[in-house]
């Protein structure tokens, strides 16, 4: 574990969070941009685990165990979410026969 | 004795209360027998206190505390002195013949026990006014007259225009009240308590010489002004004619409109030292008697006439009040109450003879058909007009001497007045009782004397009305008026702080030989006119000269109130109901509804539907409170 840990800090912490920013910034285009409703569901997952990956980062750096909890908890909370929402997308794929999310335009006034 | 004093009032409200909840179920007789016998008991009570007091001076007796407040305390407390004395004798011996007239008169109405019940209250609150030893008490019984005066004047409340002349009764005397108890207020405030005695002792001294009497004395004027229907809020009382004639004869003749007489008597030592509202009283009086007088000339309704008769005979006892001469207006009181309810009753047997009609011009030969009607009526008008010996020309003329050195001008339009009021009176009498009958045939079958219920009080009255004048003989007659020396206490301190202005004795006797004269002159005049010539009142369609329309509209006071008064208010209504109400408080409420319903409208074309707009919101607000955060300092 210590070399694990040795290991991971050549890396300086700047490169960590630059990377999280940078693949957060990508789910959340994605969520924005794409309308294919798994995509935008795997783009949600990139932020969530694009988080994950800072916690842990921050937990080594920091010597403190409790990011890495923390990280356990988000993981399956999303495993949770996407158990609901793979089931959303299936109901949804069934009544329209599609998953464009343009298609769910009846939310509206 | 003190004992049962108490009781005087509490008879008659036991009366209300059993005649009101027994008032469909009791027998008519036994409503009429408890209604007149525990009136009658008051007043075989109000004989002993009047004795006792006769004998040993002013009674107070305390029945319990009422509340206090720091150093200001109010006990239920009740004052007989000599004033209230006679003022019992009034309320509960000529409300007692009423009493007793009303079981025939009323005997085929519907609301027989209603009525007593009513009248019963009235005997009650009428009490309550006279026997209070303090302004409360007094505004007690003040109020409940004016309500008891509302429930009889609409007692044939389905007619609208009788509701309607309750309403104008009770709304009339409510701009009084509010006056009165202003006054109350300033009394309690400046000599810190309502009491009589209290305040009489107070008044005048060095220790109250900064207290604002002039003030005070108009406010308690005003409340005067308005119970006994003087100028300019007279026009109630005609209109309260809408009631039974008895209630006319009890109300608004006899006791409750000479309730302002009798509170300004009360408190002369107030007005006393308030010369200038003693200017006003009189000017006020005089007004109200001459020009309640120029209206009755040419009413064809009896009971209008002997109603305009009751403003200006009001008038002159305010004119007897304002020239200091107490006692005079007092006495007046008290003949007056004989000899006008003595009119009233008389002219309610002549309606209830005639099948219920009123107009004079419908009448006319009854004289034999009615004749103890007929004669009481007499000696009532003679009274009125102030022939001598009868009951009106010695209270009248104690007034008019008072004023006569007060005030010339003043005295000779009394004295017109008077003429006016013995014309008036005599052409009442003679239309309705002389000529021949121009009713209808179905009436003149119908025509019979009243029953003996009505007519012994008639006739009671009568003798009342011819001898009552007598206690108050005055010296220049060789008498002692006993009237004068028996009220002495109760204005011994008036009497102290102004000189007495009495004329000399031998101008007191021109001065009666003056308006006898006028008296007898305006009675030829009016036998000439209406015997003679035999004329009638026109009818309504007919032209008539103008000074008499003017005088059959009554000067058109209703229509000038109307005007000035009502119109104004109902366009300040309207104004009220279309631009503040519906405009201004509506517009508040409708407009928070509406604006929130159109900012909704517009806000909702937010939610297009389309997903991907929603997350770029919810993206777009996630960033906002971050930057709001990272740089809100």
């Amino acid at each position: 574990m210590e070399t694990l840990s040795n290991n991971i800090q050549t890396i300086p912490l700047n490169h960590y969070i630059l990377l999280c920013a940078i693949v957060f910034s990508i789910g959340v285009i994605g969520v924005l941009i794409r309308r294919n409703a798994i995509v935008i569901f795997m783009s949600v997952e990139l932020m969530l685990n694009s988080v994950n990956l800072l916690l842990t980062a921050f937990s080594v750096y920091r010597g403190d165990a409790t990011g890495q909890v923390f990280v356990f908890f988000i993981m399956a909370l999303a495993a949770a979410e996407v158990a609901i929402g793979l089931a959303i997308i299936v109901m949804i794929y069934r009544n329209t026969n599609s998953i464009d999310i343009n298609v769910l335009n009846r939310l509206k006034w | 004795m003190d004992k049962y004093i108490w009781l005087i009032p509490i008879l008659p409200l036991a009366g209300f209360i059993i005649n009101g909840v027994g008032r469909n179920t009791l027998p008519k007789a036994a409503i009429g027998f408890i209604g007149s016998v525990l009136v009658l008991a008051s007043f075989g009570i109000s004989v002993g206190t009047f004795l006792h007091v006769k004998s040993a001076g002013a009674i107070n007796v305390t029945v319990f505390d009422w509340f206090s407040v720091n150093e200001f305390k109010v006990s239920f407390a009740f004052l007989i002195d000599q004033l209230s004395a006679i003022m019992l004798l009034i309320v509960t011996g000529v409300g007692f013949l009423i009493h007793l007239y009303s079981v025939g008169y009323m005997k085929d109405d519907a609301g027989y026990g209603k009525f007593f019940a009513y009248l019963n209250l009235f005997v009650f609150f009428m009490l309550l006014l006279v026997m209070g030893s303090n302004y409360l008490i007094m505004f007690i019984g003040w109020e409940g007259v004016g309500l008891c005066s509302y429930l009889l004047i609409g007692f044939w409340y389905t007619n609208p225009d009788y509701a309607d002349a309750a309403k104008k009764a009770f709304i009339m005397n409510r701009i009084g009240d509010l006056g009165f108890i202003i006054g109350i207020f300033l009394l309690i405030n400046y000599f810190g308590s309502a009491n009589f005695a209290d305040i009489i002792f107070k008044a005048g001294t060095p220790a109250f010489a900064s207290t604002p009497y002039t003030l005070i004395t108009l406010l308690l004027f005003v409340g005067a002004i308005g119970k006994s229907a003087q100028l300019p809020l007279f026009t109630w009382l005609p209109d309260a004619m809408a009631g039974p004639t008895p209630v006319s004869a009890l109300i608004h003749a006899a006791t409750m409109v000479t309730a302002g007489v009798y509170m300004i008597a009360r408190s002369n030592i107030l007005f006393t030292l308030a010369p200038v509202t003693l200017h006003v009283v009189a000017i006020v009086g005089i007004t109200t008697a001459v020009i309640a007088a120029l209206i009755a000339l040419t009413q064809t309704d009896i009971k209008k006439v002997l109603a305009y008769s009751t403003v200006s005979q009001l008038g002159y006892m305010f004119l007897g009040l304002g020239v200091g001469a107490y006692t005079g207006a007092f006495f007046h009181v008290l003949t007056h109450a004989f000899f006008k309810a003595l009119l009233f009753l008389g002219a309610g047997s002549v309606i209830h003879a005639v099948s219920g009609e009123q107009d004079m011009r419908n009448m006319g030969g009854l004289k034999g058909k009615l004749p103890v009607t007929f004669i009481t009526m007499f000696i009532g008008t003679l009274a009125i007009s102030g022939v001598p010996p009868f009951a009106g020309f010695f209270s009248k003329d104690e007034i008019l001497a008072h004023t006569f050195t007060a005030s010339i001008p003043m005295y000779v339009i009394g004295v017109i007045t008077a003429m006016f009021t013995s014309f008036y009176m005599f052409r009442l009498l003679f239309l309705t009782f002389y000529g021949k009958f121009r009713g209808t045939h179905e009436q003149e079958h119908h025509l019979h004397e009243s029953p003996a219920t009505m007519t012994i009080p008639l006739i009671i009255l009568a003798i009342l009305s011819t001898i009552g004048g007598f206690i108050g003989v005055p010296k220049s007659l060789g008498g002692s008026h006993w009237l004068e020396h028996f009220l002495a206490p109760v204005f011994q301190k008036s009497a102290s702080l102004a000189a007495e202005t009495t004329a000399a004795e031998s101008m007191e006797l021109v001065l009666m030989a003056v308006s006898v004269g006028g008296a007898v002159l305006a009675l030829i005049y009016a036998y000439v006119k209406y015997i003679k010539n035999a004329e009638v009142p026109v009818s309504d369609t007919e032209e008539r000269p103008a000074l008499v329309d003017i005088s059959y509209h009554k000067f058109y006071f209703d229509e000038l109130y109307d005007t000035i008064i009502r119109k104004p208010l109902d366009a300040l209504s309207v104004f009220f109901y279309k631009v503040v109400d519906r405009m201004g408080i509506d517009g508040i409420v409708e407009g928070l509804g509406k604006g929130t319903v159109g900012a909704s409208k517009g806000l909702r074309l937010l939610q297009t539907g389309n997903v991907g707009f929603y997350i770029f919101m919810m993206v777009v607000g996630i960033v906002s409170v971050l930057m709001y955060i990272l740089f809100k300092v």
